[in-house]
């Protein structure tokens, strides 16, 4: 099969690469780049596993075509970080317990920056609504909400979380 | 655990303390290792030819187009396979199912032929270019024509007093006192509950590398496995090779919830691809595929009968279910329980009159009869007993809280015998309730109800007051293909005081790096950050039954905490040697031995570890290493109280979830920042299949739900913001008091949203909706009643 020469900035490095014109985006990036933090978890453009950012833009990359990026300029999580200090978000995911398997956070985070891009200070349906394209089977939402507060500053990291969480248990005489 | 009852500091984290989790930095800078992100030297890709018929006979398969694809090295059909015997393969069940048809296909999506290439798109090609020639045959969806006389024989292959559709019949209790006390009873009560085919999606499907080395004669199998050893065996069994030289290795994994505990074709196919062409084969499923052809959950025809006095107290329980397997019962149930943990069905109420009957039904669906992040089809039962309770309450006109409380197993009759063999190790069910009525205030919410109800608004409370049973199982009674359901943990302290352990349990985002470290932490002091966890790899990891029905604290953190203390008990030798005291005389606070009266006097246990491996004494042997295998006396029984309110929107059946609280009792608690994401996941898990979730076939056999846009996953805006609190009871036979927690929410969350449901619709005569309530559902029932237009 023909392929095209494409060039793209992947989180600030310059990469080049020949691909068949029918190459998704998430191909090149987990296949030919070995960035594999970006994922895919459906045909169908539903889960959101495989978000990154296309020249500022949230783009699920599983609905791309490489070839479609040629130029652009692309973000993954593997781009988050500065060295050893985690993004914002990334702090606050673990902080906030806004992860457990793991396998949907890039894209969540990815789409959480978008989110935070758009509206610093989103409330929290307007965090709900700004995820929904992203699904989560492990945590049921509620921490990755906390940690998008966090982020953009409207709730503490706190050590106090876990003592407040621990307060709630109470104890009722065992048999 | 409460804070004040704490044993370790923050610094050394131990039960009790919300650690943030070890694992956690790979995940969030995209640095985790999952299947998919596996490349090895001259790997190959595999994939699959499925079919488009759920019956059918193929009359042939034409690989010529698919072999001159570029790129495609080989195509595998069931002729291939038949050669070396491995057409059909053993199912944990005791059956066997397909690895490729030689004849016939039994469910659409089946796999039919595999094709190897040199890349992921080149191996579609070739799938599309394989042909396959089917000959349609008749039908069989539903699992009540499939038990007609008459019906045909889906597995002829089964032997000649097997000639039936019927897989197996399993009974449990005693039917001659539950036909007693449902013909004395005051009231009586049946009802007809279906709890539909779902499917576990995880957001990572399954897949595998094969890598043999033909040289050193090793198969090292990656994959997605929530039990790596049981794989290890099986594979062993099956393919004769030797089990020393099969290494059955996991990565990360991206979800379990009961999807990943079976073997499926694809797996064997890309055993058999490595095999005969000598290089790494990789097999990945596409979300269709998985949601299509992998194992399914639930799928259970319940009718039950209640009986009780004319006050609601419940005298007896009959449950006849017909259970739809598909065309093969690949259930993961340990073997002696063809229907699992159904029988717990008794629930959290105190009757002793039970009778459950299940028989097992093949039909052309995909085989299965998993977990869906539940123990072995407790949802079915929990779901079932709380609907009738409910039922009951409301035709007694009794307030179902009230009901439930005058009912309950009370605190001091624990340990429980259940009519049906169980024996409940703990609990404290009107506790729970009670704490669950008080935060959600439920004397005001029956108030407001009534208010709304008069103004002609639809809001209805539902509960679920349910008990869990986990931690599979004692050795007597549990096993999976013959395989003991014990747990293990090896733990080996190094020299300078810092500690490798490895446990029988996998993790598909558990936390077990974090709370498996916290057990260590609080029995022996070792602080959690010099504790490192693994798991997963076979050649390494002690032997284990891996991770589902919430057993990995059950048995594998009893079996850490066991291990702990027997290296406890040579630091205690080593310490009266460098202390020179009498080991009767040794006290242990704070992660160190002291001498009793001397608190100066103390060897912590990082010095103890060094004297291990340069100051042993005479007699003793060096290290400091142990390793137990727990068997475990008895099952866990975590529980809880949830009550959820719901508004009804009258002009199209939406239910909005306006408040959900949960109270839960998982007993002692590891990590309470993890047991509420576990929660939290587990009631979204719950909500799924209450309001969205159903894989439905139509009269061809044909799955409506076999991508994301069909099956509904609830997204951020679906999910109510959960309120969650605890009660704590401690198992009485549990090394650190613990029960399991992953799956309870799962459990008890579908009929209190369902028992919402139904109580906001009961004045119009609605008895039951069966799950997912959809707006449709609704829609049919308020336009039926007049209520919309």
């Amino acid at each position: 099969m023909t392929t095209q020469h494409i060039s793209v900035t992947v989180n600030g490095e310059v990469r080049e690469a020949d691909v068949e014109p029918r190459l998704l985006l998430v191909h090149l990036l987990r296949d030919v780049f070995l960035l594999t933090g970006t994922h895919i978890g459906c045909d169908t453009s539903n889960c959101g596993a495989c978000t990154i950012h296309v020249n500022g833009q949230s783009a699920k990359s599983c609905t791309m075509l490489a070839v479609q990026a040629d130029g652009a300029e692309i973000k993954t999580i593997e781009g988050m970080a500065d060295g050893a200090t985690l993004h914002a978000l990334q702090q606050a995911f673990w902080d906030q317990h806004g992860l457990q398997c793991g396998f949907c956070t890039p894209g969540m985070i990815m789409q959480a920056a978008w989110l935070l891009d758009q509206n610093e200070k989103p409330n929290e349906a307007e965090i709900r609504e700004g995820i929904s394209g992203n699904l989560c089977r492990c945590t049921g939402y509620v921490n990755i909400v906390k940690a998008i507060q966090q982020a953009s500053g409207q709730l503490e990291a706190g050590e106090a979380a876990p003592v407040e969480a621990a307060e709630t248990v109470e104890a009722a005489p065992a048999s | 655990m409460a804070t004040d009852t704490l044993q370790t500091t923050p610094e050394v984290g131990g039960m009790g303390h919300s650690v943030k989790r070890k694992e956690d930095p790979r995940f969030i800078r995209g640095a985790g290792e999952y299947i998919d992100d596996l490349v090895l030297p001259g790997m190959l890709w595999l994939d699959i030819v499925r079919s488009p018929y759920a019956h059918a006979r193929i009359k042939g398969i034409d690989a010529s187009e698919a072999l001159k694809v570029p790129g495609v090295a080989a195509v595998i059909t069931g002729a291939d396979l038949e050669k070396a015997g491995l057409h059909w393969m053993p199912t944990l069940a005791g059956d066997k199912q397909m690895v490729l048809p030689t004849d016939t296909v039994m469910y659409a999506s089946q796999e039919v032929a595999a094709v190897v290439a040199t890349s992921r798109y080149a191996a579609a090609d070739g799938v599309a270019a394989v042909l396959v020639d089917y000959e349609p045959l008749p039908v069989i969806v539903d699992p009540f024509k499939a038990l007609e006389e008459g019906a045909a024989v889906l597995r002829p292959d089964r032997g000649p007093d097997k000639q039936t559709n019927r897989i197996w019949h399993w009974e449990s209790g005693d039917k001659a006192k539950a036909d007693a006390a449902l013909a004395s009873a005051d009231v009586t009560i049946s009802e007809d509950i279906y709890i539909p085919r779902i499917h576990v999606a995880s957001i990572e499907t399954c897949g595998c590398v094969a890598d043999w080395d033909a040289v050193r004669g090793q198969m090292t199998l990656h994959i997605t496995s929530q039990a790596p050893h049981a794989i290890r065996t099986v594979l062993a069994l099956v393919s004769g090779l030797p089990e020393q030289n099969i290494r059955v290795k996991t990565h990360d994994i991206g979800g379990g919830f009961g999807g990943k505990v079976p073997v499926y074709p694809g797996y064997v196919l890309a055993v058999v691809a490595s095999l005969t062409t000598g290089k790494p084969v990789k097999w990945i499923e596409d979300r269709s595929e998985n949601l299509q052809a992998d194992s399914f959950a639930r799928d259970y025809h319940i009718h039950a009968e209640m009986g009780a006095t004319k006050d609601g107290k419940i005298t007896g329980l009959k449950v006849r279910t017909i259970a739809d397997h598909g065309y093969s019962d690949a259930a993961a149930d340990p073997s002696k329980f063809p229907a699992g943990l159904f029988n717990v069905i008794t629930g959290s109420y105190d009757f002793q009159n039970a009778f459950v009957e299940v028989d097992g039904v093949y039909t052309n669906k995909p085989p299965g009869g998993i977990a869906y992040r539940c123990s072995f089809r407790v949802t079915e039962a929990v779901h079932a007993i709380e609907r009738m309770v409910d039922i009951l309450a409301h035709d007694i006109g009794k307030d179902p809280a009230q009901l439930r409380m005058e009912n309950f197993i009370q605190p001091e009759q624990f340990p429980y015998k259940t009519p049906t063999g169980w024996e409940y190790d703990s609990g404290n069910y009107p506790a729970a309730l009670q704490k669950a009525m008080d935060m959600i205030d439920y004397a005001g919410l029956r108030k407001e109800q009534l208010e709304k109800r008069a103004r002609g608004e639809l809001m209805g409370i539902g509960i679920s007051s349910f008990t869990e049973i986990v931690g599979a199982g004692p050795s007597h009674d549990f096993d999976i293909i013959g395989l003991k359901m014990f747990d293990s943990c090896e733990i080996r302290v190094h020299p300078t005081g810092k500690v490798l352990a490895r446990i029988g349990v996998q993790t598909q985002g558990q936390g077990h790096e974090t709370t498996f470290a916290q057990i260590i932490a609080e029995e022996l002091g070792f602080p959690v950050a010099d504790v490192k966890i693994e798991y997963g790899d076979t050649d390494t990891a002690p032997y284990g039954l891996g991770t589902y029905a919430s057993r990995s604290t059950p048995v594998a953190g009893a079996a850490t905490a066991m291990a702990s203390r027997k290296i406890k008990d040579k630091a205690r030798k080593l310490a009266a040697h460098l202390l020179e005291a009498n080991e009767d005389d040794l006290e242990w606070t704070n992660g160190k031995f002291s001498v009793k009266g001397s608190p100066d006097r103390s060897k912590t246990i990082q010095e103890i570890s060094f004297a291990a491996y340069t100051n042993h004494p005479a007699g003793m042997e060096a290290g400091l290493e142990a390793v137990s295998y727990y068997d475990p006396p008895n099952l866990t029984f975590p529980f809880g109280s949830y009550i959820c309110v719901v508004d009804i929107d009258k002009g199209t059946g939406q239910v909005n979830v306006r408040r959900f609280v949960a109270v839960d009792d998982c007993g002692n608690i590891i990590n309470p920042m993890i047991v509420d994401g576990q929660i939290h996941g587990g009631l979204t898990m719950g909500l799924a299949p209450a309001l969205y979730e159903e894989i439905s076939y139509d009269e061809n056999g044909q799955n409506q739900a076999g991508t994301f846009m069909d099956y509904l996953l609830p997204t951020a805006m679906e999910t109510p913001a959960w309120e969650v609190a605890k009660t704590v009871t401690p198992s009485p036979h549990h090394p650190i008091g613990a029960k399991g927690v992953g799956e309870s929410a799962t459990v008890g969350a579908p009929p209190a949203i369902a028992n919402a449901v139904v109580d906001a619709l009961w004045h119009l005569g609605v008895r039951n909706i069966d799950i997912p309530i959809t707006p449709q559902k609704v829609w049919k029932i308020l336009r039926e009643n007049g209520v919309t237009a």
